[in-house]
């Protein structure tokens, strides 16, 4: 979109340094390096509690790292005099839960921060928020509110939404973990067209066949350490540590 | 009609005397409540939500003042607070609405109002699932930003029920202000009736007053209700952008009761 994005080709989107996380006496993540490059995907996967979501969420700030940093496009976002609020507005986000506004429209849901922080006048949001419905495949329900969407179309508007801010890194937390069954595939959908078109994007996942499928690269997590990574064929067909191989056994 | 009946009756219920004060309770009574008891619900919801966004805030020198507020205007009989506020900032004085009774008593009612609605809101703000704010701060939006389009309006409409309870006592409350004394333009509804009263010797003016009061009150908690109700079903008032949105279609609220 602006001039300042096209950064060298050398620097990676995100890069994340010595990254440790402590909720009080509970060590979370003990130094994490991940590097994830521009227009990759990048799968986290690990058992529950493993540090996965939290690495995701320390990648927009959700949560303060402890120590180490989170490195976006060239800029250490954990730096002090950072404005945290653009760097996040460049970051999209989807949630377990979707996290859609309940009290406002489908439409008004991805105008909101196009209006708030971005500046579009209303014309012009809705234009965009409609195009990005369209390339969601919603164009149908601009008016609806998300509580008369099925869970697989509430994360296809929350896709849309962070797709409208036209964000340099898409972070995806379990997507398809709270929905139907026959409602994950819809959403897989549109996050496999996103990586065919060269979005970057980091996705904590249990569908170890989206992430043998699609990702680029497979980051498997333990107790908080990153114990193995690497293209999805190395990862999943010959998976190095004990504990990938045991995780493994339990998941495929 | 045996005596004891029957004195009840003349006592609370003289038609004649009911008539002679529904006219002024009507020309100056009503409009002089309405006033006192929309300006206090306008400024006690202001100080209401302002102190919400303190109490719930992460900062101590923010919620540890607005706790002190709270505990302090919620614990005072109203009464107090009307007599200290009416009659001691004059004597101390600090005339800042001059020798008028009414910014003062509005002024009091406010600061009282203030305090129990704000512990509403926050709990309807913290009511809100966190999931929502993180959404919001994900999309760039500031933590002011987020609470002011995001977390506020779905914490309101939770507790829209209990702040009509606080809107309702508004109005009763209106009526301390006779306590700061009045000119005779500017009595409101139970003035009129306790002067009334005082003259005549007969309660049948209160009961008038009394009426005027429900008719009052009434309306108001079911026009607050039945927005309620709206907004759960439909959701079509939009308090965030303080603009009405059209109601929804008959047909769409029926599929959603159905639901």
């Amino acid at each position: 979109m602006s001039v300042s994005l096209e950064t060298s080709v050398e620097v990676p989107a995100v890069a994340v340094v010595d990254l440790w996380k402590r909720f009080g006496e509970h060590t979370v993540l003990r130094g994490v390096n991940l590097q994830v490059d521009r227009g990759k995907t990048v799968c986290l996967i690990g058992a529950s509690g493993s540090g996965k979501s939290t690495l995701l969420r320390c990648m927009n700030l959700l949560e303060q790292p402890t120590s180490g940093s989170v490195i976006l496009d060239g800029l250490d976002i954990t730096g002090r005099d950072v404005d945290i609020d653009t760097v996040r507005s460049h970051i999209g986000m989807v949630f377990q839960q979707f996290n859609l506004f309940p009290h406002m429209t489908v439409l008004r849901n991805i105008t909101l921060a196009l209006r708030e922080v971005r500046g579009f006048n209303k014309v012009d949001a809705e234009e965009i928020a409609r195009a990005k419905l369209a390339d969601v495949g919603l164009t149908a329900y601009v008016k609806h509110r998300p509580g008369q969407l099925s869970g697989g179309q509430q994360q296809r508007v929350a896709i849309a939404r962070s797709l409208a801010m036209e964000p340099k890194v898409m972070l995806f937390d379990e997507p398809t973990s709270a929905l139907d069954p026959e409602l994950v595939k819809g959403v897989l959908d549109i996050m496999r067209q996103l990586a065919l078109r060269d979005m970057t994007m980091v996705v904590v996942t249990h569908e170890m066949g989206f992430a043998r499928e699609v990702a680029d690269h497979v980051a498997f997590l333990d107790e908080g350490v990153l114990i193995e990574q690497g293209p999805p064929s190395a990862v999943f067909e010959r998976p190095r540590s004990d504990r990938l191989r045991s995780f493994l056994s339990q998941v495929l | 009609m045996p005596t004891g009946l029957h004195n009840f009756f003349h006592t609370f219920f003289d038609l004649h005397q009911i008539a002679d004060v529904f006219p002024s309770l009507l020309s100056d009574g009503l409009l002089n409540t309405l006033e006192i008891s929309a300006l206090a619900i306008v400024f006690g919801t202001t100080i209401g939500m302002t102190l919400a966004t303190f109490l719930v805030s992460r900062r101590w020198y923010l919620r540890a003042p607005a706790r002190v507020y709270v505990d302090i205007f919620r614990g005072l009989p109203i009464i107090v607070t009307v007599m200290m506020i009416g009659l001691g900032l004059p004597i101390a004085g600090l005339r800042v609405f001059g020798r008028n009774s009414y910014p003062y008593a509005i002024l009091a009612l406010a600061l009282v109002s203030g305090a129990y609605m704000s512990e509403i809101f926050r709990s309807g703000i913290q009511s809100v699932d966190r999931g929502q704010m993180e959404a919001a701060r994900s999309l760039g939006l500031s933590y002011l930003g987020a609470m002011r389009r995001v977390i506020v309006p779905q914490g309101v409409r939770r507790v829209l029920p209990a702040l009509t309870n606080q809107f309702v006592a508004m109005v009763k409350d209106s009526s301390l202000v006779y306590l700061l004394g009045l000119l005779a333009s500017q009595r409101e509804l139970f003035s009129i009736a306790k002067d009334t009263t005082f003259q005549t010797g007969n309660l049948s003016a209160l009961t008038a007053a009394g009426l005027v009061y429900l008719a009052i009150t009434i309306p108001l908690t079911h026009t607050v209700n039945l927005l309620d109700r709206r907004m759960r079903e439909g959701g079509a008032v939009r308090l965030a952008d303080g603009a009405t949105a059209a109601a929804p279609s008959l047909q769409l609220l029926g599929t959603q009761e159905g639901r």
